[in-house]
């Protein structure tokens, strides 16, 4: 049995990560799984959150926006619309991003078509805080 | 014969001509990269993309989605990516011509044809040809290609598919070969074809986990894909335009440089000529005097 996951995250901007890995969170859709050497073969489709991934000891962490697993043997595709590494997250862009979207969603009548839009700009934004938060501890 | 002074003006003019296309032929190989690091980029997400559809539609072979079922043949919906700007050789009429002949020899066998163009110079191609029904057009759209737009493009064209307003889609763009090469070239985009590799059909896995369900997975897959094929077609499109650019504004220049050496002979020579034409009324002025 493989001892090892070979993660590869792609975006349609980049190849965000193509790495050998020992241990994977995903949020899924139907809630955080973990994967590990030797899973079953399986398809999910991801929702806004945070991907940690196990390397030697170190974890990292990647904040996702909706996207799909795939698990093939040790083989593990992660595409998602936006991946971004704990480290490239710009904190005051999000912060900035976070502020508005509050802003917006207390003027907002939650009927309204631009209420859920704004509130997946917010669960982003929050996301992505929570995630360059890890970074700095 | 024109005087010294014309062909100096004209010298002078074609030289300022030059000038502009050798710019623009610099400004469009700085494009020109950016576009083609795009396309690059985006490849291995499309690719992907196509993994895991064609294994999944190989699993489910007997799955219906209305995105992957066919239709009878009726009304076509034709989506030709053009540029908002000209001056870059064949590019735009040549993807015009290829949108009127699918419309004239009805390809593919639809009754009715509409187009939808990206693009000022398709529009301005095409508004005015018989024959040609146009519902939407988009314009200042290429000038910076991101995922929201094709995203937006695809919901538009998922959303009037299912409705029922059109019973086939297909994409008409430049594919990018190289700056020198680009092909008009028409894919299908609706009803999805699942392209099953042969080396996919050896890796089957009889058991496959699908969260939440299968069904659920392919519909949110399914329109996603659309999403990916537009943004891919967008940024070939994009590469190959600033391509077709560059190598039409570098044949300018050069014909530019071909007139001014031209001109400079005929200067030369008018000059020659005139100096000549002085001597002898010089000789033969101090001829009569003797």
């Amino acid at each position: 049995m493989a001892e090892i996951l070979k993660l590869e995250m792609v975006t349609p901007y980049k190849r965000v990560l193509s790495e050998e890995v020992d241990e994977i969170i995903a949020p899924g859709t139907l809630g955080e799984l973990g994967i590990l050497p030797g899973h079953t073969p399986l398809l999910t489709t991801l929702k806004v959150g945070e991907l940690t991934y196990r390397k030697g000891g170190a974890a990292f962490h990647v904040a996702v926006n909706w996207g799909y697993v795939e698990v093939e043997g040790d083989k593990v595709t992660i595409l998602a619309e936006t991946a971004e590494p704990a480290d490239e997250i710009d904190l005051a862009r999000a912060q900035a991003a976070l502020g508005r979207a509050e802003e917006a969603l207390k003027k907002l009548d939650p009927e309204d078509k631009q209420f859920r839009i704004m509130e997946a700009a917010l669960e982003r934004a929050l996301i992505r805080i929570q995630v360059a938060a890890r970074k700095a501890r | 014969m024109a005087s010294l002074k014309d062909i100096k003006k004209r010298i002078s003019s074609v030289k300022n001509t030059q000038q502009i296309t050798k710019a623009m032929k610099m400004v469009s190989a700085a494009k020109l990269r950016r576009a083609q690091d795009a396309v690059v980029a985006a490849r291995p997400y499309a690719e992907k993309m196509q993994d895991v559809l064609s294994s999944m539609a190989m699993r489910d072979a007997d799955s219906t989605h209305p995105l992957l079922e066919e239709r009878e043949k009726k009304r076509a919906l034709v989506v030709i990516m053009t540029a908002d700007r000209g001056l870059c050789g064949g590019f735009n009429s040549s993807i015009a011509k290829a949108a009127e002949a699918f419309v004239r020899d009805q390809a593919e066998g639809f009754e009715e044809y509409t187009l939808r163009i990206i693009g000022r110079k398709g529009n301005e191609a095409l508004k005015r040809r018989p024959g040609i029904t146009i519902d939407k057009v988009y314009e200042n759209l290429t000038g910076n290609i991101t995922y929201a737009t094709a995203s937006l493009l695809g919901k538009e064209i998922v959303d009037d598919y299912i409705e029922g307003k059109y019973d086939g889609v297909y994409v008409i763009y430049n594919r990018f070969f190289s700056a020198i090469n680009q092909e008009v070239t028409t894919t299908q985009l609706l009803p999805i074809v699942p392209e099953v590799s042969e080396e996919q059909q050896q890796e089957y896995v009889a058991d496959y986990i699908y969260e939440p369900s299968s069904e659920e997975v392919l519909s949110s897959i399914l329109p996603k894909h659309i999403e990916v094929q537009i943004f891919r077609a967008l940024l070939e499109s994009v590469a190959s335009e600033q391509g077709a650019r560059m190598s039409s504004m570098d044949s300018a220049s050069k014909n530019a440089a071909e007139m001014i050496n031209k001109l400079t002979l005929q200067y030369n020579r008018a000059r020659q000529a005139a100096i000549t034409t002085e001597l002898m009324e010089i000789i033969s002025g101090a001829e009569s005097i003797k």
